[in-house]
């Protein structure tokens, strides 16, 4: 599974940080989210794929 | 269930209807809309869209729904609950078994005489193409109501020089953040051009085909070629009148399983409702609350989609911690929290003066407890408060 962040899109709501913290992340003086692992491991999935479906912007895609 | 209906064709609706086929929902799906468009995002209009970085069609909510039947151009205007058939406004019938209400709100007209031309509002993707067919860069604007949209309005206009006045009758705008940050707001704002007529009521829109200014209460006179109305707004539900389906406020009430229920009190089987036209029990609310923000109509949609679909003792009660954003200029205002519930509102920590990125984090608090909180350019630190306000649950 690889994470993918259109990181023009990224306005910094953060839902991605809530819904999986041990993949996102942003700090108060970042322009776009950080991407923490780009490939996480199977037993993150469900909170990866949550973080996709609550982005306001779609701003996440996975591959695989 | 063999067939469920939603009604409303917005973020609530769309997003609802792409949850009951990821839910496993496998019947036919109907979607009604008032509008001809397709389903599209609210919050760029008054930026984005308004400002022309972003086309109508970048506008367009992502994603496709397979067999579903489009019933656009024609909004709901009446329920059958007995028979199981909703009435479209051109007489169309059509049935349902499960039925999600999302017909979300209108903004608020004025409720004054308003000259024919110039007076406009600001919600639906046509709105914001008449606005913009008539704003030019020489325009004058006056924008009633300093909540987040005229606030967002003032600013997109700013950026391209135009003349903006905003009028609210509070002391500051956007009221719901509390005085702190509507006093920064108030700063913001003048800095980048803006005039203010606050706590000053409007007597007259004048004019009579064309729009040319408006009256203060106290009298003084502000000439205007637009009058942007942006005082709240409506649910539309006005076709669920006399239905036996409990309205508060115009809005559906439903409990905290996004069930809709009847005048009684109790919940209407295979009726559950999403987005701003819906009502919830929130912990801080004495009643059910509305909530008009973008993740409140995400989340009551996944979770009004998934119990439609759940057997009584599989639904799980919505946990969704009220929350925005608004941007204007360069900052980002962000809130955790049903603010309403606050009686004080507390600066935590505060870097105003910081030209480039200007900063402020402000607690709302209900006795010594916080209810919520609102950040400006405080992406992270908001962030922990919707994680500790969501830890705590949502209704008991």
């Amino acid at each position: 599974m690889k994470v993918i962040v259109e990181i023009d899109r990224c306005e910094l709501h953060g839902d991605c940080v809530l819904a999986a913290p041990e993949v996102f992340d942003i700090g108060d003086d970042d322009e776009v989210v950080s991407i923490l692992n780009d490939e996480p491991g199977e037993e993150l999935r469900a909170k990866v794929e949550e973080a996709v479906r609550n982005c306001p912007v779609t701003a996440i895609r996975l591959q695989g | 269930m063999r067939s469920i209906v939603v009604v409303g064709a917005g973020l609530a609706g769309f997003r609802a209807a792409q949850s009951l086929r990821k839910n496993g929902f496998t019947g036919t799906l109907t979607i009604i809309g008032d509008e001809v468009h397709q389903p599209y995002d609210r919050p760029p209009l008054s930026k984005q869209l308004l400002s022309g970085i972003y086309t109508r069609d970048q506008c367009m909510l992502p994603g496709e729904i397979e067999n579903l039947t489009w019933l656009l151009g024609q909004p709901a205007a009446g329920l059958d609950r007995g028979r199981g058939v909703i009435t479209l406004a051109d007489g169309t019938e059509v049935g349902y078994d499960g039925l999600v209400i999302a017909t979300g709100r209108r903004a608020r007209p004025w409720p004054g005489r308003t000259p024919v031309d110039g007076v406009m509002v600001l919600r639906s993707l046509d709105d914001v193409e008449r606005f913009q067919g008539a704003v030019a860069d020489d325009s004058k604007v006056v924008i009633i109501g300093a909540g987040f949209i005229g606030c967002e309005v003032a600013a997109t206009l700013r950026q391209r020089g135009v003349d903006v006045t905003v009028v609210d009758v509070c002391e500051y705008p956007m009221p719901a953040v509390g005085p702190e940050v509507g006093k920064r707001a108030i700063d913001l704002h003048t800095a980048h051009g803006v005039k203010f007529r606050l706590g000053q009521g409007v007597a007259s829109i004048d004019g009579t085909d064309r729009v040319t200014g408006l009256t203060l209460a106290d009298g003084e006179r502000l000439d205007a070629d637009v009058v942007l109305v942006a005082i709240g707004t409506v649910a539309n539900s006005e076709w669920l009148a006399g239905t036996g389906v409990a309205l508060g406020g115009g809005a559906v009430v439903c409990d905290i399983y996004c069930g809709v229920l009847d005048s009684t009190g109790e919940p209407i089987p295979g009726v559950t409702a999403a987005g701003d036209v819906a009502a919830w029990p929130h912990r801080h609310g004495a009643t059910p609350v509305c909530i008009e923000h973008w993740s409140n109509a995400r989340d009551m949609a996944d979770c009004a989609a998934a119990n439609l679909l759940a057997e009584p003792a599989e639904r799980r009660p919505l946990n969704s911690v009220p929350a925005f954003w608004s941007d204007q200029y360069n900052v980002k205002i962000k809130s955790a929290g049903y603010l309403r519930a606050a009686d004080r509102f507390t600066v935590v920590s505060e870097d105003w003066d910081n030209a480039e990125k200007p900063s402020l984090l402000v607690e709302a608090l209900r006795g010594d407890e916080v209810v919520g909180a609102i950040a400006m350019n405080m992406n992270k630190a908001i962030l922990g408060y919707q994680r500790s306000l969501a830890a705590s649950p949502a209704a008991q």
